[in-house]
């Protein structure tokens, strides 16, 4: 019974000081909801190596992403236990107007390509389109829309890998099967771009970035792996295979330490919220002296009265964790929206709630102890003749 | 007939850093059930200290505190807690209400230390305000009554309990004279009609006029017992 | 007339109430501390690659290429940017001009997770030369024409921890840590130099990635520049060998700069947040004597004064415990990709007295912020019902 009671006292102190309550409660919020962006923003970039099935291998030179492989790999590749099909792919890298249009380009296979992301869903009609056209391009959804590429459009590129001005023209515009497909894709055909730079840089005809690998049995994925990097030992061009989720994580691990910057400035902006909070109990708790002294003089135990501070504390905390929570959903979308080139799925998982959650508890009780502390040391004498 | 409250050489020494404050030097009195004592001295006299004391919110340093043959000063925190609110009604000089608790509510508080029902509780409030006039103002919060009927919510919330004791720190050095009157005369009420032993402390002589017997304290010690029966 | 509270009293009424002055100065310093570091941050990676290079050293990639690593440069490009005017000559004749290879290697990291992308750059010993910033600190140079190589210091500490005399494998080739050359903190510190004839042959290209051409002085630039374009086959992009490295790091350090800020505008509000709530609390305890001191003659003016300095008090010191902590951020050093050219980038967090100045200023604004509505608050009050209050 004093329990419930001592939650409507926290509810009726919370509201005697509305000026303070509302300050810490947005306080509160602005950190939970700071604290679960950032934390989707880490989630995110890890999500982006979840995508694309486990069942395909990438191929890439030992060396660096930077070297390339020759074409003829291929066939070797094909060849390989547990191997059902082979495409490849180049970084194209061209400049769309300038460099603040940013969008990343492939040079693929036409012919086997598509066959192997059937996650890229694409009309029959286009998809001939495509194959028939050498400057013909592929374009994703959103990339479309957000450049406004209609199909028959012509989109200029400049060069910077493979010299020149290069203009495709959009012949395809593909959906994701779910929604973790990329959608931000620009395909071009690799036979186009190889044929143009046989004259203009020689030295990078016949040669891909990389080989993606279809296998048969995804569980033989490390097998599959070691046997195609075998056969490419003491050659001029050693291969490095792993499956895309590992090839995807091997970029994020390029930039981890922002991430972990990212993350723990995530928990600094709880600290952040935990002095003001703290400050805010530490306020009412010294306001309130003398009447813990007479709740005290009544008969109460010193354990309502620190129950009475931690209710009261908890309150203003979960409320503003409640108002951070539901606050994340709506910036979560808006910060996807304004950067939407930057991360496929911006989703706020389970997870981070119930981190949030169990930020707002932390933030009321460590803000409540010094004041439950004092509270019980004060002599109800002393605490009667307290002048607020 | 035993008295209700035994003082026996009763000393309270406070330190001041190093140095030690005597407030209480051997004390001895005896109160009766149902008597109305005042508690009279100069300030720093130490009558709030032994009000103090006799309340049970304050420690002895030396000599013994029975009342209703219990020794108070040897109960632990919680058991003293417990005793006073089964034993003991306070009335403040600045009534120390809850702020955010309405009259009906303030009054109420102390019965959430006993097993009464909610209806019960409800019955036992009425009642009191009813008592002290205050009836058609349960809804009020402290800072929408006078100061007056502030202490008459308090006086409500000392006698909800039905304690034996009534403790009263300058219950009216607060308040105008008609105010005043009206606090004292309930107090003349819980004496007469209700039994209750009061102690009180004050410095107002028209205050101490009200009670049964006045006690003189001067720098820690009890003066010749002006006994005055009405 | 009269010159309003004394600064002692501003002091004494903070020092009356320590624990919600710590309190809400330490919520304030710790987001001075972020945006110190911040700030720290983006100033190191940019006096790195911005301190890369020479004025006069100019650099010349295929045009359009963007980056060394994708730039090719064939021979007969080389052979003709020789022969244009404005270039210096070396002491014994030869002409300053360095034909470089780069390539990015995979390297191992020493904490198991994953690989990064090392810069490895040919280059000669003229190149090294018109670099006289790269000093060897332990060894020796690499002798041309020999599989030895040198790294910079940063790739000896941090992630990849390598050491002298340790044996690197690349290009199907073992080389030899032959020395350790620190070149003050700049981009050069986290690359790994070799012969650049040798680095052709291991990588089997036959074209070079840059050159890197030392200018006679500082107004030969305009010439040289004149006598490329006059050679459109040339095909290649010139930039002043500072100013290339420089804007290689600008998405990062953008990238940095636009993240830290929006962070602290958020977290400030916090901040901002507490101090106002603490500053409330100082007017609602002080009401009388804010009465008194009204009734003793101060005007309003005064009231307002005597509580927005105690707003920027808070901030101050707030400001400065920040600072300190964030000092002690000059000794990380942070090893991360430069996703501009896709390389290892190690640089090491700078405090500059600029950036003491901005966070200093920008923490007594924040208690400014907060303390204003509060101190207004506190001026309108009425002096009777102010002497009036419990």
């Amino acid at each position: 019974m004093l329990a419930g009671y001592v939650l409507r006292l926290a509810g009726k102190n919370m509201l005697r000081h509305r000026l303070r309550t509302g300050l810490t409660l947005a306080g509160i919020a602005i950190a939970i909801v700071s604290f679960g962006l950032l934390r989707t923003v880490v989630d995110s970039w890890y999500a982006g190596a979840e995508l694309g099935a486990a069942g395909r291998l990438v191929t890439r030179n030992a060396a660096s992403l930077s070297f390339s492989l020759p074409v003829t790999y291929a066939e070797r590749i094909r060849r390989a236990p547990g191997v059902r099909a082979v495409t490849w792919a180049s970084w194209f890298g061209g400049i769309y107007i300038d460099e603040k249009h940013f969008f990343s380009q492939l040079a693929v296979d036409a012919s086997s390509y598509l066959n192997l992301y059937p996650e890229y869903l694409l009309s029959p009609e286009q998809s001939a389109a495509f194959q028939h056209d050498r400057r013909g391009a592929v374009v994703g959804r959103k990339l479309a829309a957000k450049y406004g590429f209609k199909i028959g459009d012509t989109v200029p590129l400049q060069g910077t890998l493979f010299p020149g001005n290069w203009s495709f023209v959009v012949r395809g515009i593909y959906r994701g099967a779910d929604d973790k497909t990329d959608e931000n894709q620009f395909l071009v055909h690799w036979d186009y771009v190889n044929e143009t730079i046989k004259n203009t840089l020689p030295a990078q005809a016949e040669r891909v970035g990389a080989f993606i690998v279809d296998i048969r049995e995804p569980t033989q994925a490390a097998a599959v792996s070691a046997a195609i990097d075998s056969s490419f030992r003491n050659s001029l061009a050693e291969t490095r295979t792993e499956t895309q989720k590992a090839f995807q994580l091997g970029f994020i691990a390029l930039v981890d330490t922002i991430l972990l910057a990212i993350q723990t400035v995530a928990y600094v902006v709880v600290l952040i919220i935990m002095a003001v909070m703290a400050n805010t109990m530490a306020m009412a708790a010294r306001e309130r002296t003398r009447e813990y002294a007479t709740l005290k003089a009544l008969g109460f135990r010193d354990g309502f009265v620190a129950m009475l501070i931690l209710g009261e504390s908890l309150s203003l905390s979960l409320a503003g964790g409640a108002l951070g929570i539901l606050l994340t959903y709506p910036a979560a979308n808006a910060f996807h929206s304004a950067t939407r080139d930057l991360f496929l799925i911006f989703q706020v998982q389970p997870l981070t709630v119930l981190l949030q959650l169990a930020a707002a508890l932390l933030i009321g009780v460590s803000a409540a102890l010094a004041p439950m502390l004092s509270s019980r040391r004060v002599q109800i004498v002393d605490g009667l003749r307290a002048v607020t | 007939m035993t008295a209700l409250i035994q003082i026996r050489e009763l000393s309270k020494t406070y330190r001041r850093g190093n140095q030690p404050v005597p407030v209480l030097l051997g004390i001895d009195l005896e109160i009766a059930e149902g008597d109305y004592v005042s508690l009279m001295g100069p300030s720093g006299s130490g009558k709030s200290t032994l009000l103090n004391l006799i309340a049970g919110i304050d420690k002895p340093s030396s000599g013994t505190l029975l009342i209703g043959g219990i020794d108070i000063a040897a109960l632990g925190e919680n058991e003293l807690a417990a005793w006073r609110a089964a034993n003991v009604g306070f009335v403040f000089q600045f009534y120390n209400l809850m702020p955010v608790l309405n009259a009906f509510e303030n009054v109420e508080l102390p019965l959430l230390l006993t097993n009464l029902s909610k209806a019960e509780r409800r019955e036992h409030v009425e009642v009191a305000l009813a008592m002290v006039g205050l009836a058609d103002r349960m809804d009020h919060h402290p800072n929408e009554l006078s100061g007056g009927q502030q202490q008459r919510v308090a006086i409500a919330r000392a006698l909800i309990t039905d304690p034996t004791l009534i403790v009263a720190d300058e219950p009216t050095g607060d308040l105008d004279r008609t105010s005043a009157d009206d606090v004292l005369n309930l107090l003349d009420r819980l004496n007469g009609e209700l039994g209750k032993t009061i102690v009180m402390v004050t410095h107002d002589p028209k205050c101490a006029a009200r009670a049964r017997r006045r006690v003189h304290l001067e720098k820690g010690v009890l003066l010749a017992d002006a006994d005055a029966e009405h | 007339m009269n010159t309003g509270l004394s600064f002692s009293y501003v002091l004494r009424n903070l020092m009356a109430r320590k624990l919600t002055t710590i309190l809400t100065a330490s919520g304030m310093a710790l987001v001075v501390f972020v945006f110190a570091t911040v700030l720290m941050m983006a100033e190191g990676l940019r006096e790195t690659l911005g301190g890369t290079g020479s004025y006069n050293n100019v650099v010349i990639i295929r045009a359009g290429s963007q980056t060394e690593v994708q730039s090719t440069l064939s021979f007969d490009q080389a052979n003709l940017v020789a022969t244009l005017p404005g270039l210096a000559n070396d002491g014994d004749g030869q002409l300053r001009l360095t034909r470089e290879v780069m390539v990015l290697v995979n390297m191992p990291r020493k904490d198991g997770k994953g690989l990064a992308n090392v810069i490895v750059r040919g280059t000669t010993p003229v190149g090294m030369r018109m670099r006289p910033q790269a000093k060897v600190i332990a060894g020796r140079a690499f002798r041309p024409g020999s599989s030895e190589i040198m790294v910079g210091a940063a790739l000896t500490r941090g992630k990849l921890g390598m050491a002298l005399g340790d044996s690197l494998s690349f290009g199907m080739r073992q080389w030899t840590v032959v020395g350790v050359f620190d070149a003050g903190h700049s981009g050069f510190d986290s690359e790994v130099w070799g012969d650049s004839g040798q680095m052709l042959q291991a990588f089997r290209r036959n074209a070079y990635s840059s050159l890197v051409a030392g200018l006679r002085d500082a107004e030969s630039y305009a010439d040289f520049a004149a006598a490329v374009a006059r050679q459109p086959q040339l095909k290649v992009d010139i930039k002043r060998e500072l100013n290339f490295y420089a804007d290689q790091s600008e998405n990062l350090a953008n990238f940095i700069g636009v993240l830290g800020k929006t962070i602290t505008v958020v977290f400030s509000l916090g901040a901002i947040i507490g101090a106002m709530i603490t500053m409330y609390a100082s007017v609602a305890n002080r009401t009388r004597e804010i009465g008194t001191l009204r009734a003793l003659g101060f005007r309003r003016g005064n009231i307002v004064m005597a509580f927005l300095q105690e707003a920027m008090l808070l901030g101050g010191v707030a400001g400065l415990a920040g600072l300190f902590a964030a000092s002690f951020m000059q000794l990380v050093e942070i090893s991360t990709t430069n996703v501009q050219t896709f390389s290892e980038v190690v640089f090491r967090l700078r405090l500059t007295l600029g950036i003491a100045a901005e966070v200093l200023m920008f923490s007594v604004l924040m208690g400014v912020l907060g303390g204003v509505l509060p101190a207004i608050r506190a001026s309108r009050l009425e002096i009777v019902d102010a002497l009036r209050s419990v």
